[in-house]
């Protein structure tokens, strides 16, 4: 009996290192894009310094955006969307965690493109929702690169947009994701 | 006992794997440094009312500025409460870097022409190496641009110039609350009497209470310690901010005409005890010049 738990111990305690291989970046790629049709000017932004961590071996997936970090092409849209739309100094972080469905299929030792079905609870705004969508991962001569796009509903996250920009700013905002994962060691 | 430890133990590592799998995954990336940040929109305008904020516009953007003082409200629905008569100032600042911009105005009341610079060897931050408050430096010069009182007499260029100098101590305490203290010397070169001094030293308290997100109170009043001819007195204007989009309006009441340090802090002639106040707006629309980078 002693002998078996040791076992069952040291296995355990083994298969932390060998199986649970994780993939992150601590810059990754979010852009937005808010632009409401016929807007004069573009209202979008991308942030480059984008953390993501992915567990191969369940599917687990997670992201972190410091909202300060995304970059308007206009300083003055910059500021308010700090200040009046996310109120970043609220609400510093967006934050993903979820997990990919189909992760059994995904060899990411393998070069090759997979699709992606991930699911999860996206919080933005100190408002959490569901969020779904189809990602794709590719793997190329060992390096991985997970995008994926959707949809958020700006009210979904108590994102106020104001009647007298609301020819520029839409309701809802398309969110593109890119990042080159490493290995976690 | 060794087995109920062992598995006391088993279930004890079972369930530090679950929980590790299922939660913080980017906790295993270790915490993330706290950054100095420099503390930004401690007011929604670089200027408070009238006098000039610890705010700066952003590099490579200039700022459009309208500024409308109407008559005095006493005088009733005659000059529609003042809004027949309009003084205006037109301007176009300059954000340079953070903690410098610069601009050039012109007034319709002494048809002057001003010009400024202003800069923060210190601004107020966050995080490691972080400062409580924000220290600017305002220089400027002001160019009166009327026709000699008495051109009989040997005029100088330099006495249509006037200077002034600030000092602005500011913090924005939280997110609603700011204020500030100005004191400033104003230098004339020439004045109207013998009598008159040259040097006219004021502090200001300047600030902002914000209402909701896009709406703010402001004050901004400049008690003037030396140097006000009888007959002047100190401005205080009360106001509202309202943003939109690329516009600030700011709205306000107040006894001075003035739109720069010169006029308002030495030429006040408005006392609110009598009702001599009057309505005005500063319309600030911003162009992005240069693509914005961070």
């Amino acid at each position: 009996m002693k002998k078996t738990l040791f076992l069952s111990f040291v296995l355990i305690a083994l298969s932390q290192f060998v199986s649970a291989q994780k993939y992150f970046t601590k810059n990754g790629s979010i852009s937005f894009d808010a632009t409401s049709p016929g807007s004069p000017e573009n209202i979008t932004a991308d942030n480059r310094t984008v953390t993501c961590v992915i567990d191969a071996a369940n599917g687990n997936i997670q992201f972190k955006a410091a909202m300060k970090a995304f970059t308007f092409e206009r300083a003055l849209m910059q500021e308010h969307f700090n200040e009046n739309y996310v109120e970043s100094t609220k609400f510093p972080e967006a934050k993903f965690a979820g997990n990919i469905s189909n992760m059994a299929s995904i060899a990411l030792d393998k070069d090759g493109s997979y699709p992606a079905t991930v699911k999860g609870k996206l919080t933005l705004h100190g408002e959490t929702r569901d969020v779904e969508t189809a990602g794709k991962i590719n793997v190329s001569k060992g390096k991985i690169t997970a995008t994926a796009s959707f949809s958020v509903l700006l009210s979904d996250y108590k994102v106020n947009v104001p009647g007298v920009v609301s020819d520029k700013v839409s309701k809802t905002a398309k969110i593109i994701i890119n990042c080159g994962l490493e290995p976690l060691k | 006992m060794q087995i109920r430890i062992g598995s006391i133990l088993l279930a004890g590592v079972l369930f530090s794997q679950l929980a590790h799998a299922q939660d913080d995954l980017l906790g295993l990336l270790g915490e993330d440094k706290p950054q100095k940040e420099y503390v930004k929109a401690a007011f929604k305008s670089s200027r408070v009312i009238n006098a000039h904020s610890m705010e700066f516009l952003n590099p490579g953007t200039m700022d459009f500025r309208i500024l409308h003082r109407f008559g005095t409200l006493d005088q009733g629905y005659k000059n529609f409460f003042g809004l027949d008569q309009a003084s205006m100032r037109m301007g176009f600042d300059f954000g340079i870097r953070h903690n410098l911009m610069a601009g050039i105005g012109r007034s319709t009341f002494k048809k002057e022409v001003d010009a400024f610079v202003k800069y923060a060897p210190l601004r107020q931050s966050t995080g490691p190496g972080s400062f409580p408050v924000t220290v600017a430096f305002v220089g400027a010069a002001t160019i009166d641009g009327l026709p000699w009182a008495d051109p009989t007499r040997t005029n100088y260029f330099t006495s249509r110039m006037a200077y002034y100098f600030s000092a602005i101590i500011g913090r924005k305490f939280n997110e609603s609350f700011t204020l500030q203290l100005t004191p400033t010397v104003v230098h004339k070169n020439l004045v109207q009497l013998q009598t008159d001094p040259n040097d006219i030293i004021g502090i200001g308290v300047g600030g902002r209470l914000k209402l909701n997100k896009r709406m703010a109170l402001t004050w901004d009043y400049t008690h003037v310690l030396d140097g006000l001819p009888t007959g002047y007195y100190n401005p205080l204007s009360v106001g509202i901010d309202i943003e939109t989009g690329g516009h600030v309006f700011q709205l306000h009441v107040s006894n001075a005409t003035g739109m720069n340090e010169r006029a308002f802090i030495t030429e006040t002639t408005g006392q609110w005890g009598k009702g001599e106040i009057r309505m005005g707006f500063n319309l600030s629309r911003t162009f992005q010049l240069k693509k914005h980078k961070d």
